[in-house]
């Protein structure tokens, strides 16, 4: 049987977040002095061996991010946090910074020492202005203490776009600019906000770090799946029990998640698909439910962890009625820079519309799989390459729901 | 360098080369739709778009830097279908307009679905159904035509340091807009047409008006006359096959003969009359203290810029009108005059390297003749339209030469159509007036080039006199910057608002890339050295002009037919 392990949630309601001395007094900035008491290629080389994997989506290691930061040569360096909590049904990062801000600001301040950075930016989902008084808060506490010392910390709102949650647009919106993705390479940890080296990372994922520079790698590693070690904080919606947030080891089985945790599907409904990743996320069949959430397994079947969104469906639910609604979401959430995504999200909805209202043909779902499959390599960011997943995989896996509303 | 296999060849191109460039050293041809060659990676429209061994997403080849043992496929199956799809998305919101469309046959997106064997798309044709915009009476907008590559964005802003040009809205709304949402005309647009060649389709371009010169012709009351700008007839063979330079003059002028104007004059003549007066000019302002440095006004697209965005310094431009416009208050004076032609009756076309001439001629105040000076202008492009429709060819066409009075020019106008001619003009014929000595070599070359700012330092009679020259207006505002802050070490100024001068005007037949600019440049240069007389004080058609009609440079005539005045525009500026 799973259990919650509480890594970065493990300050959750035991202490008071506009408090820096509750922080203080369990042992809060100690991780920061140590990290500032090794040498900064030791420092990498033990976050790097906790195979800490980022928690936004892409799951890159993220020691080794912070390797090339390290590597670049520059007067200038900066850590990001990435903030912008678009995905609908994610809310982990704000969990995590409602309740225990000062862990962000230790895990931001050991990156900027590790990478050689002195100004640290918080990019804070427009939607959530009592986060951000929150930040500064504790910012202000932070510095009244001196526990950042010169690593300065400004929090920025962000523009309300989903596109900027992308780190790319995200640092072209810090910069004043249009939210749009850039081109990369250069990756930012080589050239990023205002050309400069530049780590994002995601708040969850600076939420783990004062924990393995304090218990050691070694431990952190052995947690949850070899490969992407440690906790996953889910949140649960849709047809599920249990409509609310874990911490879960990252060898959790979905089944686990939604039937244990979940508490299951309200009445005696069955379950038929879940979504996991937000938006962009995979729907996925009953018959891989015993899948790991570990970022490697779920690539493995066509998904991916994303966010750690995790959205129930039971068997009374319309899969095409939902795609629908889905797509409408990316149509109006692209950014209009490239073309494939552009013209092609809009196409997508029309055709999901098309077939939802029973105006459809076969042959808009070839076409469909047709533009679906065209935009996942061809467009020119994350955003264009995920937004027909949903599509493809439930054309693929619910063809029934399609094939009961074709004209 | 690094090795790269490119459909299955081999190669070694430098570090740092696209696979664009890469495939372009072994012979193969990506298909490109943002990509431009003088401009910075957009990677938007992703039909570029190639197969690297190892990564399931396909990689855009004009941002894509190769690396180490890297295995391109440019043309698999799935490149195709993915380049395909992307051309169907883009044609399924572009108006199937293109047999009405000004670029059709030089359109870029046309190429690509020609090439890609666009038949039946599968998407349903879903246009803007955005109104055009013909605010101005240069330069028009279609946005439904635009593909969204931003190539215009980035010459009005970064070539042009214009910035009239900028993005609206997200997503599927996304649209390229004057500044601020409004109209052309509104905008701190100068007219300058270099959008137009940056753009790959019909999104934008020049307000014609061969319909208007088509009824002049038609109608037996009315008398046709034309002149025709320096930087015509190097470019406008482009138009009907030729080679860059190769349309013979006598040839042009018998084909404008054969399209129907009644008679054929060139604005070199004024060129040539602008020397003169600018000269002269400059030397009364270096002698009795005026205001200086000096700026030459013979570009409209860059008067525009100057009342928009340095209205402080109009007073250092020169007064001197256009040769355009000093060439239409002459036609219906002195030249009517001398040929007993009522001026009521003579209309008055100009063929322009520039689009920036069109809203020129349409100022009030260019109405010293009594009329409005020039009738209209027609570009380079519409004289190359005019010429097709028209059916000549020019293998068997029978030359023929100017009419007189004002079709007389010299070396020194033909150069008026290159960055550096004006100045290098100006400069043979100061010489001469202040030295009272012949000029032995009448090569000024350090003013030449397509480089965006050049300067120089001629000595005369023991003052030296510094000089300095701009093309493109990004290049402009550095130095006119350095005016604004009493920096300027200059003494005189050229600009042309267009990079390379009136060569690369907004009118000229469309010009992607720079190479093409440097090349009309040669031809210019070549055409100079073939004139028997290279300064314009010796045209002999000058020389009878101010006998008989002028009297004397800036004099009371010239004042009231060759000089102008300007105002600051007073746009809202972002
Ligand atoms: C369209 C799009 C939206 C994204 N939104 C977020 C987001 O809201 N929060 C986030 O942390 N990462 C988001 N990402 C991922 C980031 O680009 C980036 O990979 C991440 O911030 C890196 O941090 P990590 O390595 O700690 O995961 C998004 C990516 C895309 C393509
Ligand atoms: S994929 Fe979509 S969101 Fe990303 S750059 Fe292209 S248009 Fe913008
Ligand atoms: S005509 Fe010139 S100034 Fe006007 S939008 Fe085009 S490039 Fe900009
Ligand atoms: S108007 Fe032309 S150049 Fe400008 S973005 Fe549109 S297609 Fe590109
Ligand atoms: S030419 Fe490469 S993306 Fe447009």
């Amino acid at each position: 049987m799973a259990e919650e392990i509480r890594i970065v949630l493990r300050n959750y309601g035991k202490i008071d977040p506009l408090k820096i001395d509750d922080y203080l007094a369990i042992g809060g900035y100690e991780a920061l002095i140590k990290a500032r008491s090794m040498d900064r290629e030791e420092l990498i080389e033990e976050v790097k061996k906790s195979k800490l994997r980022g928690r936004g989506g892409a799951g890159f290691n993220c020691g080794q991010k912070w390797a090339f930061a390290y590597g670049a040569q520059a007067d200038q360096k900066y850590v990001v946090c990435n903030a912008d909590e678009g995905e609908p049904g994610t809310y982990k990062d704000r969990i995590i910074m409602e309740n225990d801000p000062h862990t962000l600001l230790e895990g931001m301040a050991i990156c900027g020492y590790a990478i050689g950075a002195n100004k640290g930016y918080i990019y804070c989902r427009g939607e959530y202005p009592q986060v951000t008084q929150i930040l500064n808060t504790a910012i202000a506490q932070a510095k009244e203490k001196d526990v950042l010392r010169d690593f300065d910390i400004e929090v920025k709102s962000g523009a309300g776009a989903y596109v900027c949650g992308e780190e790319t647009a995200l640092i072209e919106s810090i910069e004043g600019n249009r939210g749009e993705p850039r081109i990369r390479p250069p990756f930012p940890p080589v050239s990023g906000l205002w050309q400069k080296p530049t780590i994002v990372n995601n708040v969850e994922t600076f939420a783990n770090v004062p924990v393995i520079v304090d218990k050691g790698a070694d431990y952190y590693a052995s947690i949850g799946a070899p490969a992407y070690p440690g906790t996953k904080v889910v949140t649960l919606t849709g047809d599920v029990n249990n409509k609310t947030f874990f911490e879960v080891p990252t060898n959790t089985t979905i089944r686990e998640v939604i039937f244990q945790f979940g508490g299951g599907i309200p009445g005696d409904r069955k379950f038929k698909a879940v979504q996991i990743g937000g938006n962009s996320g995979a729907f996925i069949s009953a018959d891989l439910l015993d899948t790991p959430i570990a970022f490697d397994a779920m690539t493995s079947i066509g998904s991916a962890l994303g966010s750690g969104a995790i959205f129930v469906l039971d068997e009374t639910r319309d899969i095409v009625d939902v795609i629908t609604r889905v797509a409408k979401f990316f149509e109006d959430e692209s950014c209009g820079k490239c073309a494939p995504c552009r013209e092609g999200t809009a196409r997508m909805y029309e055709l999901m519309e098309k077939l939802n209202s029973g105006q459809g043909s076969a042959n808009d779902i070839v076409l469909l799989n047709k533009l679906g499959r065209v935009m996942s390599y061809s467009c020119l960011c994350g955003l264009g390459q995920a937004a027909p997943t949903p599509v493809l995989t439930t054309i693929e896996r619910f063809s029934a729901d399609y094939n009961a509303k074709l004209m | 360098m690094v090795n790269v296999t490119i459909d299955g060849i081999k190669t070694s191109v430098p570090d740092g080369s696209t696979i664009l460039q890469a495939a372009q050293e072994v012979g193969i041809r990506i298909p490109t739709l943002c990509a431009h060659p003088d401009q910075s990676v957009k990677a938007n429209c992703r039909v570029c778009v190639c197969e690297v061994e190892g990564n399931r997403l396909l990689q855009a080849a004009c941002s894509q830097p190769v690396f180490e043992g890297m295995v391109v496929k440019t043309k698999s199956p799935k490149v195709i279908e993915a380049r395909q799809t992307i051309l169907e998305l883009i044609l399924s919101n572009h108006p199937q307009d293109c047999l009405n469309c000004i670029r059709n046959g030089n359109c870029e997106l046309q190429d690509l679905a020609k090439e890609y064997c666009i038949r039946e798309n599968p998407f349903e044709m879903k246009t803007r159904g955005l109104p055009k915009d013909f605010s101005t009476p240069a330069i028009f907008r279609d946005p439904n035509k635009c593909v969204l590559c931003r190539r215009c964005v980035e010459t009005c802003s970064i070539v042009q340091g214009v910035g009239a040009l900028g993005l609206l809205n997200r997503g599927h709304n996304a649209m390229v807009v004057p500044s601020m949402g409004q109209n052309l005309a509104d905008s701190p647009c100068v007219m300058c047409g270099q959008c137009i060649h940056a753009c790959p389709v019909g999104a934008i371009g020049e307000v014609e008006y061969i319909d208007q010169l088509i009824a002049a012709i038609a109608d037996p009351d009315t008398i046709v006359v034309t002149q025709m700008a320096p930087a015509v007839r190097v470019a406008v063979g482009e138009e009907v096959g030729m080679e860059i330079g190769e349309m013979p003059m006598d040839k042009l002028v018998a084909a404008l003969r054969q399209i129907g104007f009644d008679y054929v004059l060139h604005t070199n003549f004024t060129a040539d009359l602008t020397i003169l007066e600018e000269g002269n000019e400059l030397l009364k302002r270096l002698t009795t203290g005026g205001k200086l440095p000096m700026f030459t006004s013979c570009s409209p697209g860059w008067i525009n810029f100057c009342e928009t965005y340095y209205p402080d310094l109009l007073e250092n431009l020169s007064t001197c009108k256009s040769p355009q416009q000093m060439f239409g208050s002459l036609v219906k004076t002195y030249w009517a005059d001398k040929m007993n032609i009522e001026p009521k009756k003579i209309f008055s076309v100009s063929i322009m390297p520039c689009t920036a001439k069109k809203f020129e001629a349409s100022r009030p105040e260019m109405n010293s003749s009594g009329y409005q000076d020039v009738d209209i202008v027609l570009t380079t492009r519409e004289l190359g339209r005019l010429l097709r429709m028209s059916g000549i060819n020019f293998d068997k066409i029978e030359p023929s030469s100017f009419d007189s009075w004002m079709g007389a020019y010299t070396g020194a106008a033909v150069i008026f159509g290159a960055s550096g001619g004006v100045m290098e003009a100006a400069l043979r014929t100061v010489y001469e007036v202040v030295m009272k000595e012949e000029l032995k070599d009448v090569n000024f070359t350090v003013t030449r080039g397509i480089q965006g700012i050049k300067e120089a330092e001629v000595d005369l009679n023991g003052t030296v006199v510094k000089v300095a020259i701009a093309n493109g207006l990004a290049n402009a505002r550095k130095l006119m910057d350095q005016v604004r802050a009493g920096e300027s070490p200059y003494h005189f100024i050229e600009i042309m608002a267009c990079p390379g001068g009136c060569i690369g005007g907004g009118g000229q037949p469309i010009t992607k890339s720079n190479l093409k600019r440097e090349q009309r440049i040669a031809g210019i240069y070549v055409e100079d050295e073939q004139c028997a007389i290279r300064k314009s004080h010796e045209n002999p058609e000058v020389k009878i002009i101010y006998e008989e009609f002028l009297k004397e440079p800036l004099g009371h005539k010239s004042h009231e037919l060759l000089h102008t005045h300007y105002h600051a525009k007073n746009k809202k500026l972002i």
